[in-house]
């Protein structure tokens, strides 16, 4: 095994590694912060905005996330309305595009974890709130939201795993993050086992953080919550 | 018409995919009844392979193992082949590699339901059978397994929709499948966003269908089991 090749490019490896938890963490936190306020709606409201939410979670969970990737980066360039519109420098750039989609992927299975997470709450909680008085935004923003997220956590871990191996599609549209990184590398000196073993480590070390990141976030928030 | 004519090349690509996806699930079940019970077994050698493997393969994301799969394959195939007397290039077939890779990644992940499901099995069900004469197998082929399906099913119609949205990313060797197709017709055309919108819509109908026939063999396989009423 070669892994002299390797050491001369590792610098490319560490931005890619860049890239990736860049997109990563970006990624997570805007679909969170839109998975919130959709599995409300999914839940509490009944009617119209509840299917259409309903409706969004079905075919970004039901589709392939290179599908939607393609979608974006490739598809929306067919139209002359996008192309000649105020949000094209955006929309015609890789990493714009990776980021939104990847957004738009983690907020469609965060909010179906949330909102299962808020669905299996107990009654009694609910029935103890509304009996004290609470009207609706403070029933969700006191009782519903702290215990559901905090139930959900091992849930959003699984997700957030997942969501760092999606990272690699962006290499796909050629952004050069790790697996992008590792594909130059096995094009330039046709060394796949050295470049692949190499992203591969990386990513199961990153793996391993975010497994002990969420674990550490179950022992502070959900573990003290559950019954001996 | 919207497709261009191009509708026929996109489902023979669909078929390529439900094929791909069907034998890497074939496999990864196999791999997934191993691993669970070499998890489940005596033998510290037998758990520490297959929490080496399950490790190992869910920590690191599916196109990586691919690639590496693929061009590692390649490049070692091609290292052998000459010491054992071949003097041409040989190719690695997509379609082989992608089955192999997928059917490695997802016998990991069903490793994991599967060692749930005999968990959830309750244990004086092998203990009756061992009390009765049965040998190990025996209880195992005519007692554990056929309860531990019931139980599996969550975990197995969870993995195969993942599945079968993961085997898009084989068109990133070149496997002429449902993406490639849709890649191709969009090249020729000019018009991405109808094709991939159509290969959107394919993708979402073998999801819609694999939920109907799982919620049909959750019941088919729960009869007979009293359920409680919340």
């Amino acid at each position: 095994m070669n892994f002299e090749a390797i050491i001369e490019n590792f610098p490319m490896y560490l931005s890619g590694l860049g890239v990736t938890l860049k997109l990563l963490f970006l990624s997570l936190l805007c679909g969170l912060a839109v998975a919130l306020p959709l599995a409300v709606v999914r839940t509490v409201s009944k009617g119209l905005a509840s299917r259409l939410v309903w409706a969004f979670t079905y075919v970004f969970r039901g589709t392939p996330m290179l599908v939607q990737l393609f979608l974006c980066y490739y598809g929306l360039a067919q139209f002359d309305a996008v192309r000649e519109s105020w949000a094209w420098p955006w929309l015609s750039s890789a990493t714009f595009c990776a980021w939104l989609t990847f957004t738009l992927n983690t907020a469609a299975y965060t909010t179906e974890i949330i909102a299962g997470s808020i669905r299996a709450l107990p009654a009694g909680e609910i029935e103890a709130a509304k009996a004290l008085g609470m009207g609706r935004g403070l029933l969700v923003r006191r009782i519903v939201l702290p215990a559901a997220l905090r139930r959900a956590l091992p849930a959003y871990g699984n997700e957030a795993i997942f969501m760092l191996h999606g990272t690699s599609l962006a290499s796909v549209v050629t952004l050069l993050d790790l697996t992008g990184a590792a594909r130059a590398v096995n094009a330039k000196y046709y060394l796949p086992f050295e470049a692949f073993i190499t992203a591969g480590a990386f990513y199961f070390v990153l793996t391993l953080s975010l497994v002990g990141l969420f674990r550490w976030a179950e022992n502070r928030w959900l573990k003290p919550m559950m019954s001996r | 018409m919207i497709l261009h004519g191009f509708l026929p090349s996109l489902l023979e690509g669909a078929a390529v995919t439900l094929g791909v996806a069907l034998s890497s699930l074939a496999l990864a079940a196999t791999l997934g009844l191993l691993g669970a019970l070499a998890k489940l077994s005596r033998s510290r050698i037998a758990r520490a392979i297959a929490g080496l493997y399950t490790t190992l393969i869910r920590g690191v994301p599916d196109l990586v193992l691919m690639l590496l799969v693929f061009y590692g394959g390649q490049v070692a195939i091609n290292t052998l082949a000459p010491l054992l007397g071949h003097e041409d290039y040989i190719d690695i077939d997509p379609f082989v590699a992608g089955v192999l890779t997928i059917g490695f990644i997802f016998g990991a992940y069903l490793t994991e339901a599967f060692r749930g499901a005999f968990l959830a099995v309750p244990p004086g069900q092998r203990e009756a059978g061992l009390a009765y004469g049965m040998n190990a197998r025996q209880v195992l082929w005519r007692i554990t397994l056929p309860q531990m399906m019931r139980h599996a099913l969550p975990g197995l119609s969870n993995n195969w929709l993942v599945l079968i949205k993961s085997t898009a990313i084989i068109s990133v060797i070149g496997l002429s499948d449902l993406m490639t197709r849709g890649q191709q017709a969009a090249g020729n055309t000019r018009e991405p966003f109808s094709f991939y919108l159509a290969v959107a819509l394919i993708y979402l109908v073998f999801t819609s269908v694999s939920e109907l026939g799982f919620a049909w063999a959750q019941k088919h396989l729960a009869i007979g089991v009293k359920e409680s009423r919340l």
